[in-house]
């Protein structure tokens, strides 16, 4: 089948989409936007987080069918040109990342967080990526990297 | 994952009928259990039926004074709906507490319902589990099962349903509103308490709905006394797990006494347990801990922990204590 959805703001098409394929693979494998991270597949570790309609969401257990005709936005989204959104500028000032396999997950989860919580408290910090497993960093300098993107915003 | 056609409904006759016809189709609601279990291949699905862009997605007022969740509405949105917040507390806690914000932003009210077992050998196809393969025994009994039942389990199956918001509704006397294939163009309404079962000889049905019955809506009763309501879920981590033991409950003083209780558990059983002996006991009784902990231990009486789920038995126990203690004003919320 034919998938109509707009990502990152431009109306894209993939072909010979298989309607059981995931959002994520979609987004990966066909239209070239490897950001968004595929770890488990199972909707555990949030590293294949991206928006659809304006909310996160898991894409690997979207079933491509269900993103006919939505808006989709990655991580690849978030930057305007060359500079960086405060998110992942503060991802990198804070030395937020080591393999940087849950960092795009992470990056759109706090994006989220600020735009609707732009002082968050470190109680609401930690709910709010709670769906965000990262296996490196030991999360200090994740809640580092947020706290200072809303200082910064 | 085997190969499947993907189908957008766009009413809800469609839906019932196209699932109704074929024995391999299933409705798809949020996917997050569905497309999960098709990768896992614990589901084989050959057709999938995509309900969420039918017009059930709003939260209505119903005369006198309740609400009508559409079946299609999220849990972020339904956690996040004022009605729900301030008129039943215990709902919008319940949703908070379960799974993550990636995972509710898509979650539905009915998927979430029918969400399956978390039991580990059901969820590996390679183990022997009469749920997913009737007759071929059960792994859990004798295997890892410290996340299993303690209440109306069967020799062929000690799972539990993993949903907080199944618990929070049946706390709440809740209706659910189904529409089947053999039920013309009406609905019928199963109480919230009823729609799931315990495994008895048949572990492989969850529910008392049959193949093509959609849910279409959960009515709220007006129960004024849920202001006063809270869902209280101990679990191994703070977030993001599945509970050992939940509680769902509500409570209205009368004077010096308990006028009405409600009270449901979860992580003990295969469906949400409601506590009628703990309400039978309270009703009447003053709000004292001695009272509470005696109602606990009424219903607690007939628990079968398995050989690894013992501490279960004061968990609950301990938990309804404490979430009662809370609603009647005997320690801070
Ligand atoms: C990592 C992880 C952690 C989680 N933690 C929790 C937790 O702590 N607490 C909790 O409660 N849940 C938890 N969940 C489960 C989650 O809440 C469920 O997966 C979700 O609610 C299912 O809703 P859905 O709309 O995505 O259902 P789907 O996956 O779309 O469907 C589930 C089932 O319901 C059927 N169905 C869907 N809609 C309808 C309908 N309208 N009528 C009839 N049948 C229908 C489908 O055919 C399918 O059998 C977790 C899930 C994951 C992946
Ligand atoms: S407890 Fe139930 S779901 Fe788990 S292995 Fe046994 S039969 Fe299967
Ligand atoms: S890859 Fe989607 S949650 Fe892990
Ligand atoms: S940096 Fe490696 S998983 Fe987070």
């Amino acid at each position: 089948m034919r998938l109509n959805v707009t990502v990152n703001g431009r109306p894209r098409q993939a072909d010979d989409v298989w309607p059981g394929e995931s959002l994520l693979y979609v987004l990966r494998e066909r239209l070239g936007l490897p950001g968004s991270k595929n770890a488990c597949e199972q909707g555990e570790c949030g590293s294949c987080t991206v928006y659809l309609d304006d909310v996160p969401v898991c894409s690997c257990l979207v079933a491509a069918g269900q993103a006919e005709g939505r808006q989709v936005r990655t991580v690849e989204g978030l930057a305007e040109g060359d500079r960086l959104d405060p998110v992942q500028q503060s991802f990198v000032d804070a030395g937020a990342v080591q393999c940087g396999f849950c960092t795009p997950g992470l990056v759109v989860a706090a994006h989220d967080l600020l735009r609707r919580t732009p002082r968050p408290s470190d109680e609401e910090i930690r709910e709010a990526l709670a769906g965000n497993l990262c296996r490196c960093t030991g999360y200090e300098k994740i809640l580092d990297a947020v706290r200072t993107a809303a200082d910064a915003s | 994952m085997i190969p499947f056609d993907y189908r957008r409904a766009g009413d809800a006759e469609t839906a019932v009928a196209a699932v109704a016809g074929n024995p391999g189709a299933a409705f798809l609601g949020g996917g997050t259990n569905l497309v999960d279990h098709m990768k896992l291949g614990v589901a084989e699905p050959d057709l999938l039926v995509d309900v969420t862009r039918l017009p059930f997605d709003s939260v209505d007022p119903l005369p006198g004074g309740g609400l009508r969740i559409g079946a299609g509405v999220r849990n972020s949105d339904l956690a996040a709906d004022e009605r729900v917040r301030t008129r039943y507390p215990v709902l919008a806690e319940a949703l908070l507490s379960g799974a993550s914000g990636q995972l509710r932003n898509l979650a539905t009210t009915g998927g979430n319902l029918l969400q399956r077992t978390r039991c580990g050998y059901f969820q590996d196809v390679t183990t022997p589990c009469n749920k997913r393969r009737p007759g071929e025994g059960c792994s859990a009994r004798e295997g890892y099962h410290r996340y299993h039942a303690i209440l109306g389990a069967s020799p062929h199956c000690v799972a539990v349903h993993p949903s907080d918001l199944a618990v929070a509704l049946t706390a709440l006397d809740a209706v659910v509103r189904v529409r089947g294939p053999r039920d013309g163009h009406g609905e019928r309404a199963i109480p919230a308490a009823e729609l799931h079962r315990l495994p008895g000889e048949h572990p492989e049905w969850d529910t008392v709905l049959g193949h093509g019955d959609l849910i279409t809506a959960v009515d709220l009763p007006p129960l004024p006394m849920a202001a006063r309501s809270r869902y209280r879920k101990v679990r191994d981590r703070a977030s993001y797990a599945f509970a050992l033991v939940s509680v769902a409950a509500a409570v209205e003083l009368t004077g010096d006494v308990i006028g009405d209780v409600r009270i449901a558990l979860g992580g003990v059983a295969h469906k949400p347990w409601r506590a009628t002996l703990a309400e039978a006991a309270l009703r009447g009784r003053p709000p004292d801990r001695a009272e509470f902990r005696a109602a606990a231990e009424a219903e607690l009486a007939d628990a079968q922990p398995l050989r690894d789920n013992r501490f279960k038995v004061p968990m609950a126990r301990n938990t309804i204590v404490s979430v009662l203690a809370g609603l009647t004003g005997e320690e801070p919320r």
